[in-house]
């Protein structure tokens, strides 16, 4: 059985209600993290995203200036100075299949649709620290791997082509954040 | 704070795709526990929840104020792009807050009212009487929450304030076949 030190995480609350930014600060602080950065909105986020370098972002979709879905796109940058890895977790009253899926397609990690409850968020956390998937690039995508599951009898048309591989090695983009910061 | 930047990023190139894996950044956060170990951070986060809920009453009084001031800016101003924004805005926190807050039936209605804000091809051609009874009902649910005889009553009017917008909408968009199958698509809100 695994536990998580939430002290040792960095989290960046973006929610321009400030109910439900308490009740996260709450829930988060109750797990035992520490580092809880609050924004109320979309731009407010950004900035703190590239000054804090959070390791995991909960943001709400519907906000005032840019949504949670404009900032996940921003936040995932491939060629921004800053990290465009950390995990996403969209907390949102928006209950629609759909919008799981522009959601996924914006590059968010884990979708927790409202009634928020500590269980939903724990799992999502639990899920993105313990789980994390590779990232794809493609000429319109960047983010965690779309596919959770790999499936034998898929038969559908794929949407990305094989071919050779050829196998890069690069330093941590990671450490070129945080020195960039 | 947390990250482990020992490992370096593998990219695999392909075609037409790149799959990028580094080693887990925050393996260090993750802490293997016996079997017996007690601590349980889901039920500590609900004890501090309920801790808070001394203030939830007051705190949907404020998300229901807000939905009534923004429909009155909207009697007022007409169905500007800002008015119908924070009329949606408001109605939204409270689909997400009320379940949390002790009122689920406040958060159906509100739901409801969402998805005539969101599917209604014109929304000046709402009848005025449908989003008028939604937040009448969202404030009626609020007042008088505390009155134990009121939870079934407030759950059928919520409940039928969504069969008639449904069928609004329904009628509303049968040339829209994209907003006709997000209306009737299945919700993926826990417990619905």
């Amino acid at each position: 059985m695994f536990r998580i030190d939430f002290n040792k995480l960095r989290f960046l609350v973006c929610d321009d209600n400030p109910h439900m930014r308490r009740i996260l600060r709450t829930l988060l602080h109750s797990f035992g993290a520490r580092e809880v950065y609050e924004a109320e909105d979309g731009a407010t986020a950004l900035e703190m995203y590239s000054h804090y370098v959070p390791d995991i972002v909960i943001t709400d979709w519907s906000m005032p200036i840019f949504d949670g879905l404009e900032l996940a796109q921003m936040i995932r940058q491939p060629e921004s100075k800053g990290n465009p890895f950390a995990p996403i977790i969209m907390l949102t009253g928006h209950s629609e299949k759909r919008r799981v899926t522009v959601a996924r397609d914006a590059g968010v990690t884990e979708f927790l649709a409202k009634p928020i409850s500590a269980k939903g968020l724990y799992q999502r956390i639990l899920n993105v620290v313990a789980n994390p998937r590779p990232f794809i690039k493609t000429k319109t995508y960047f983010g965690p791997d779309r596919r959770r599951n790999t499936s034998n009898a898929y038969i559908g048309p794929e949407r990305r082509v094989g071919g050779e591989v050829e196998v890069l090695q690069q330093p941590s983009l990671l450490d070129k954040a945080r020195t960039a910061v | 704070m947390a990250r482990d930047t020992r490992g370096t990023i593998e990219i695999k190139k392909f075609a037409d795709h790149h799959v990028i894996t580094q080693a887990n950044p925050l393996s260090q956060v993750l802490r293997r526990v016996g079997d017996r170990d007690l601590d349980d951070p889901i039920a500590r986060a609900e004890k501090a929840l309920a801790g808070l809920s001394g203030e939830f009453k007051q705190w949907m009084r404020i998300e229901a104020d807000r939905l009534t001031a923004a429909h009155a800016a909207i009697l007022k101003h007409g169905f500007t792009d800002v008015a119908c924004e924070e009329l949606f805005r408001a109605a939204h926190d409270i689909k997400g807050d009320a379940a949390t807050f002790g009122y689920p039936s406040a958060g159906a209605a509100a739901d409801s009212l969402c998805r005539i804000i969101e599917h209604a091809p014109e929304l000046d051609h709402v009848p005025s009487d449908l989003i008028a009874h939604h937040i009448n009902a969202i404030q009626a649910i609020v007042r008088e929450r505390t009155k134990l005889d009121t939870v079934a009553m407030a759950n059928e009017l919520s409940r039928q304030l969504r069969g008639i917008a449904d069928q609004y909408l329904k009628h509303a968009n049968r040339n829209r076949p994209d907003h006709l199958e997000a209306i009737l698509a299945p919700s993926i809100m826990p417990g619905d």
